[in-house]
């Protein structure tokens, strides 16, 4: 299963930063998302992962980390999936803007001579 | 605490002066008025000093400021602080009174006064400052203060670039000085000057002691126009005559004199200070003396002189004598006399005539004779003429060059004879300075008629001159004890007993006197032809142009250098940047792995389960896909992005993680809705079969092999972690406290509102920050003009298309709002929370938005957005000031179970007020976003004519805002 998700982690990386380095804008931002995915899935991983293990407490109880879900990964990756939500919108207008000004959608504003 | 006042004042009064005089209207006598009691006050307070000092005492004031880095601001006023504390203020009341005189009403009169008091408090930053980093700190103030005093004639290109060039090259020196100075605080072990000058024989015996000095004595070098850093200073005679008399006699070139002086006792008596500053001394001394001859400008002969006198001073100081020292001292005086009185009589004459050029000037001694015997005083005493102060100092140095000339080196042995030559040089360009504008046949063809100048004008030269006549008479009886207190200071103990008198017998330093009176005059008649005849330029040394050097370095350097700088190591495409940035990751990440190797850990793996291997096995396909097909295909890309994030949000599902799977799910949705609204606005890209020239393939295949090694690299090192116990960290303090303190037994909510409550108020406001942003930027948008039209798929009777579908949404639109408020009420306990239900209500308006187009919904339902951000960010703060009116630090929680019988326990956390800020605010900024962009089709719809976008898209509009 770690290989698994290993390898899942490492394919999106890859597909993110192949994107980023491509000249074209909408590249940039699907690669941007490919690469939030792949470091979300890397952080979420620290929590490791624990099948069946339950996320919320009895009431009036204390968790065991042994037996409870890692909540620290979960609570940084779900601000972390906000602020990568913020981020792309930002960056879609911005290249909604550039596009506008720049009549292409090259990320230099103009192709490589 | 006496001592404070008045050593704060002579420090503080000065730049005090400086703002006020800022601030008044441009009134020459009133600025003048402030000036001159300003600096009289100063040289009061200097008195006062004095008077401390006679009784015995070192007045000092020490106020910690950083202990530990070894700062602290502490002023010392000892005799030799004072004696150039004596000069720095009393030659500045002297020069305030001329300058009163000498502006002109036309120039900016405040300006002028406040720079020359904030100058003046640098410098006496300075000399009484008792931390060395504190005195760099006066002294790059001094360098920055003169280039706005030489350059206050700014519309003058002249004074422009001989303001830069002296900036330049003493301020370059003040960092070097600044090096120095914490090479020599790292070797004491402290930067007080108490501290340093007590440790003399452990700074010479140091391994560093050689940058030290070579560092120090470059800034003093520098500041003190020394070969080769003198071209400077003529340049900088592009100022005001009043600045120049300043500047260059007393104070800012002299600052290098008191560097090396103050700093003699611990740095000198070695062979490195002697083989370094000795020659550079007699090189400026010479160089300096022989230039200032061919001077055609009064000024620019006397900043020659100034660079010889300097030299002068620094082959003293060079020389390892205690008696050499005492001359150094004593001339430093005396040239800060002469030389201040000679500046201002140039400028009487620049004033009165209208030309300083010595060519076109001629017996003025007709025309302004007060003047011209004020300035034939200072020039003799200049030139060394007997009963003048110049004089004595000349002949201490003479005696001294004979007494060192005993030891076997050359250049101790050429001293006597560089000696006497110099002095030759000086009666030379004195006596042209005098003869050259005083005596000959008058002349009618000035710009101005000449004539005395106002009397109180005459009086600041009137007064150094009659100095100039006292000390040269009686020496003992007027600078002698000052100039006790300053030796004494320096050299303690070891204060050589030396004799002050004017008629020492007939000796070998008069006979080396009276040849340089005769070699001088002798000279004078021999150039007197050459001189008149009106060339440019210095015989013999017209090659050495020191600004030429300068510039060129400067155009290498700022320019040249520069660009070749960023041609190399910069560039503005964005790939090569990205794809840098990636590189230097991996390139940390394998220097942090290169010790400890990247070998899978040994816990127990988990079987694989086949429901998540399928998900992956599509997840990644999707990936590869989506990054495939972005270029041309971006509706597709698109699609297989969302896929990938759905694959992401089932892990977490799978791996109990029921927030984030919610989290992902729905900013999956806004997300994808948010860039199919953007696609509309891309240009077409139709794919062309074949495309890429070599070189493209090229790059391309470089791109993927740093994309595959990234994604290999990164695999590999969460393999590695995964396959590690997961160490015990702060978790198990939160799943412990989470419901004991926090009151909420869905633990990461907890977390998000109350243990890290800080970080997520941070977060919204970025979140809040980027909406404003985008709602900023798209009120100025202006798509490109082939988007302006309406897209095919809105042409045409397109009204009934997703009629099931959107009555469907509409009646969706209260269930989603329910389910919302439920997810915000019950995350404290249950998955949920305020990003959650924010998120969800967004997509409830936004589907309204789907359903019934961008129109109706504006017609229908009015979102205020902007009002429900303010209310979230204030409640959320509002949560956390509650908090401190408590007495508890700020977001501190508070929590009680309301029960509510039959319905079950409402908690009633105060951290669900903050999760309700949250919510308010992840809502209204999401919405703010979705909603300006779904507003720009209805805006480009009625952008009509389509050429000039610009004019279709002036009023932005959020639904509902109007």
């Amino acid at each position: 299963m770690e290989l698994v998700l290993a390898i899942a982690i490492g394919l999106l990386a890859g597909s993110g930063v192949w994107l980023l380095m491509r000249p074209r804008t909408f590249q940039l931002i699907i690669g941007l998302s490919l690469l939030s995915y792949a470091v979300n899935l890397f952080i979420f991983s620290m929590g490791r992962f624990p099948i069946g293990a339950p996320p919320i407490l009895a009431p009036g109880g204390q968790g065991d980390p042994a037996s409870f879900a890692d909540p620290l990964p979960q609570s940084l990756v779900l601000t972390a999936i906000v602020i990568g939500f913020a981020t792309t919108a930002l960056f879609l207008v911005v290249m909604l803007a550039a596009r506008g000004l720049t009549r292409g959608d090259h990320v230099d504003g103009r192709p490589r001579q | 605490m006496h001592d404070a006042i008045y050593l704060l004042a002579a420090v503080l009064l000065p730049y005090l002066g400086a703002v006020v005089a800022a601030l008044l209207p441009a009134n020459a006598r009133l600025l003048a008025w402030l000036a001159g009691c300003v600096a009289l006050a100063t040289l009061a307070m200097v008195g006062l000093g004095f008077a401390a000092i006679e009784a015995g005492g070192l007045p000092r004031f020490d106020l910690a400021w950083a202990p530990e880095l070894g700062l602290s601001f502490s002023l010392r006023m000892d005799g030799f602080a004072g004696l150039f504390a004596f000069m720095v203020s009393g030659i500045g009341v002297l020069i305030v009174l001329y300058a009163r005189y000498y502006m002109s009403p036309e120039d900016p009169i405040p300006r002028f006064f406040a720079f020359l008091l904030a100058f003046m408090g640098s410098m006496m930053g300075v000399v009484l400052s008792g931390n060395l980093i504190q005195l760099v700190f006066f002294w790059e103030l001094t360098s920055l203060f003169s280039f706005l005093l030489i350059g206050y004639w700014q519309n003058v290109a002249a004074a422009r670039n001989g303001a830069r060039m002296a900036l330049t090259v003493t301020a370059g020196g003040g960092l070097a000085l600044f090096a120095g100075v914490l090479i020599l605080g790292h070797i004491v072990g402290s930067y007080e000057l108490d501290a340093v000058l007590a440790s003399g024989e452990a700074i010479r015996a140091h391994p560093l002691y050689l940058p030290a000095l070579v560092l120090i004595l470059l800034g003093a070098m520098t500041k003190s126009a020394q070969f080769p850093f003198h071209f400077w200073l003529p340049h900088a005679m592009a100022a005001p005559t009043p600045v120049s008399a300043y500047l260059h006699s007393a104070t800012l070139v002299k600052a290098g004199i008191f560097l090396m002086a103050r700093l003699w006792p611990v740095l000198a008596g070695t062979d490195a200070w002697f083989n370094i500053l000795c020659p550079v001394g007699l090189i400026t001394l010479l160089l300096g003396a022989y230039v200032a001859i061919f001077q055609h400008d009064m000024k620019a002969l006397l900043a020659y002189s100034t660079i010889s006198h300097l030299g002068l001073i620094t082959l003293l100081l060079s020389l390892n004598s205690d008696l050499a020292m005492v001359a150094a001292v004593f001339h430093t005086v005396n040239h800060a006399t002469f030389k201040a009185s000679l500046f201002m009589a140039a400028g009487i004459i620049d004033h009165e005539t209208g030309t300083r050029d010595i060519r076109r000037l001629s017996g003025l001694n007709e025309s302004m004779p007060f003047t011209a015997r004020l300035a034939l005083v200072a020039a003799a005493a200049m030139a060394g003429v007997p009963l003048l102060n110049g004089f004595i100092s000349k002949e201490m140095f003479f005696s001294e060059a004979l007494t060192v000339a005993t030891a076997t080196s050359v250049l101790h042995g050429i001293l006597p004879v560089a000696a006497t030559l110099a002095s030759i040089l000086a009666v030379t360009y004195s006596l042209r300075f005098i003869h050259g504008a005083f005596f000959g046949p008058p002349v009618d063809d000035l710009p101005k008629q000449p004539h005395e100048p106002p009397q109180f004008m005459r009086v600041p030269v009137e007064v150094l001159v009659f100095l100039c006549i006292v000390v040269g008479i009686l020496p003992s009886a007027t600078i002698g004890p000052l100039l006790d207190k300053a030796v004494r200071a320096l050299l303690g103990d070891a204060t050589p007993s030396y004799s002050l008198a004017v008629w020492h017998g007939f000796n070998l330093p008069l006979a080396m006197s009276l040849v340089a009176l005769a070699g001088g005059i002798a000279l004078y008649r021999l150039l007197y032809r050459h001189l008149n005849a009106g060339l440019e330029g210095t015989p013999l040394l017209g090659f050495l142009d020191g600004r030429r050097a300068f510039e060129q370095v400067m155009v290498f350097i700022s320019w040249r250098f520069a660009r070749a700088l960023v041609r190399l190591m910069a560039t503005d495409r964005l790939q090569i940047q990205l794809m840098l940035m990636v590189c230097t990751a991996l390139l940390a990440a394998t220097l942090a792995l290169l010790p400890h190797g990247l070998a899978a850990g040994d816990v127990a793996l988990t079987a694989v389960d086949p429901v998540v291997a399928i998900i992956w096995a599509v997840g990644g396909a999707c990936a590869i896909a989506a990054a495939y097909q972005a270029k041309y295909h971006r509706l597709a890309a698109l699609v297989l992005l969302g896929s990938t994030g759905l694959a992401t949000c089932l892990t977490f599902i799978w791996f109990s993680a029921p927030d984030l799977a919610l989290t992902q799910l729905l900013v999956e949705i806004v997300t994808t809705v948010l860039l199919l609204l953007g696609l509309r606005w891309m240009p077409r890209r139709i794919e062309t079969a074949g495309s890429g020239a070599p070189l493209a393939r090229l790059r391309r295949l470089r791109d993927f092999v740093i994309a595959a090694v990234s994604g290999l690299g990164l695999a590999a090192i969460s393999y590695a972690m995964m396959t590690r116990v997961s160490p015990d960290g702060i978790s198990r303090e939160f799943l412990t406290r989470a419901y004991k303190e926090g009151g909420g037994t869905n633990v990461v909510n907890v977390i998000l509102v109350d243990f890290r409550g800080f970080d997520t108020m941070g977060e919204i406001t970025v979140l809040g920050v980027v909406a404003l942003t985008v709602f900023a930027l798209l009120r100025r948008f202006r798509p490109a003009p082939e988007s302006v039209g309406v897209p095919d798929q809105q042409q045409g009777d397109a009204r009934d298309w997703l009629l099931v579908p959107s009555v469907t949404m509409r009646l969706l639109f209260p269930v989603i709002i329910a389910v919302s408020i439920y997810l915000l009420l019950r995350g404290h306990d249950q998955p949920g929370g305020g990003f959650i239900a924010g998120l969800m209500l967004a997509v409830g308006i936004l589907v309204q938005y789907m359903a019934g187009g961008t129109r109706w919904v504006e017609d229908h339902l009015r979102v205020l957005p902007l009002r429900w951000m303010g209310f979230g960010l204030l409640l959320a703060v509002g949560t956390g000031v509650a908090a401190t009116v408590f007495g508890r630090p700020f977001l501190t929680s508070y929590f009680a179970y309301a029960d509510l019988g039959p319905l079950g326990k409402l908690p009633l956390a105060s951290a669900v007020i903050f999760d309700l800020g949250v919510f308010a605010l992840v809502f209204g900024a999401t919405v703010l976003i979705l909603i300006v962009l779904a507003h720009q089709s209805v805006r480009s719809q009625r952008a009509a004519p389509p050429p000039p976008p610009v004019e279709a898209l002036r009023e932005p509009a959020i639904a509902g805002e109007d």
